[in-house]
């Protein structure tokens, strides 16, 4: 049930994608743009969806489960640090160049495979060696930084 | 003169409602990189201990490719216009960037954009103006900058 309705959202949200624009290279750097013949239209696909995802999001924080699942898994509130803002600073450059993000990337590996194989391999390959080797070794460092106060005796 | 907003808007809220959905029937947050996350490694965040599997991610992702599908089908070479014209060598460092930088920073367009300010998140906030400005000068540079 829980993978059922997870498939429906993502048909839906690809759906969404397709029907924005958001898919379009073409689009996207037309709404990054600002200096060139700026198309500011794609402000509304992040705008509708927040005006539509706000109401239903509240409506599920009333609610103690989800409908189909055991328990709402939520970020957990975490300061802003120097590892959220350089991500986004490297995710914010590769959108620039390539005006393409993660979600339209899958969406058009279904429509022009051969076109977008490269980025989609990449993102993967971006991934998993973030997921398996930057984020242990920058935990490892941050462990190792904190250490030493721990450490020292009290005196 | 409102024309060109229309589509975009009712794609928006169908992302919104696809999104709020998932969190709503699901308990799950509707970021592509978070679930592409889980599909590959199979945790979204090292310091997850939650019960999460990986089938519901991957039943996602295969919702979108499904909706790729039907876009192949139904909507023709505008869909994904100006991707032949972006160089095979830019997609590739590209796309390592946008996987590495969305997975060290938790969340890209969508679960940033969408789910973490729809939850009026601050470090969604703080991601969101980051990398807009960030990919708006990148754009800057490579259209403006005399390449």
């Amino acid at each position: 049930m829980r993978a059922f309705a997870s498939f429906i959202a993502g048909l839906v949200f690809g759906l969404g994608l397709v029907i924005s624009g958001m898919t379009s290279p073409d689009k996207v750097f037309g709404f990054l743009d600002i200096a060139g013949q700026w198309d500011p239209s794609l402000a509304f696909v992040m705008g509708g969806a927040v005006m539509t995802a706000t109401p239903i999001f509240w409506l599920a924080r009333r609610r103690a489960k989800p409908v189909v699942s055991a328990s709402f898994d939520t970020p957990p509130k975490t300061p802003v640090d120097r590892r959220l803002l350089g991500g986004a600073v490297l995710f914010g450059i590769g959108w620039g160049l390539s005006g393409i993000c993660p979600g339209p990337a899958l969406v058009s590996a279904a429509i022009t495979p051969l076109a977008i194989g490269g980025f989609v391999i990449a993102m993967v390959v971006g991934i998993v060696f973030s997921s398996r080797v930057l984020r242990p070794l920058l935990d490892a460092r941050q462990t190792h930084a904190t250490l030493p106060e721990i450490a020292i005796p009290a005196e | 003169m409102f024309e060109p907003f229309i589509l975009p808007l009712l794609g928006g809220v169908l992302i919104g409602l696809a999104a709020g959905g998932l969190y709503l029937f699901a308990g799950e947050i509707a970021g592509v990189t978070g679930i592409a996350r889980i599909a590959l490694v199979g945790s979204k965040r090292s310091s997850y201990t939650g019960w999460n599997t990986r089938g519901w991610a991957v039943a996602f992702i295969a919702g979108l490719l499904v909706a790729g599908l039907g876009a192949a089908v139904l909507g023709g070479p505008a869909v994904t216009a100006g991707i032949e014209t972006v160089a095979p060598g830019l997609l590739l460092v590209a796309g390592l960037l946008v996987g590495i930088g969305t997975d060290l920073g938790n969340g890209c367009t969508s679960g940033h954009g969408v789910c973490g300010l729809s939850r009026f998140s601050p470090r969604s906030l703080a991601a969101v103006a980051t990398f807009m400005f960030a990919a708006g000068l990148t754009v800057f540079i490579t259209r403006h900058g005399g390449f």
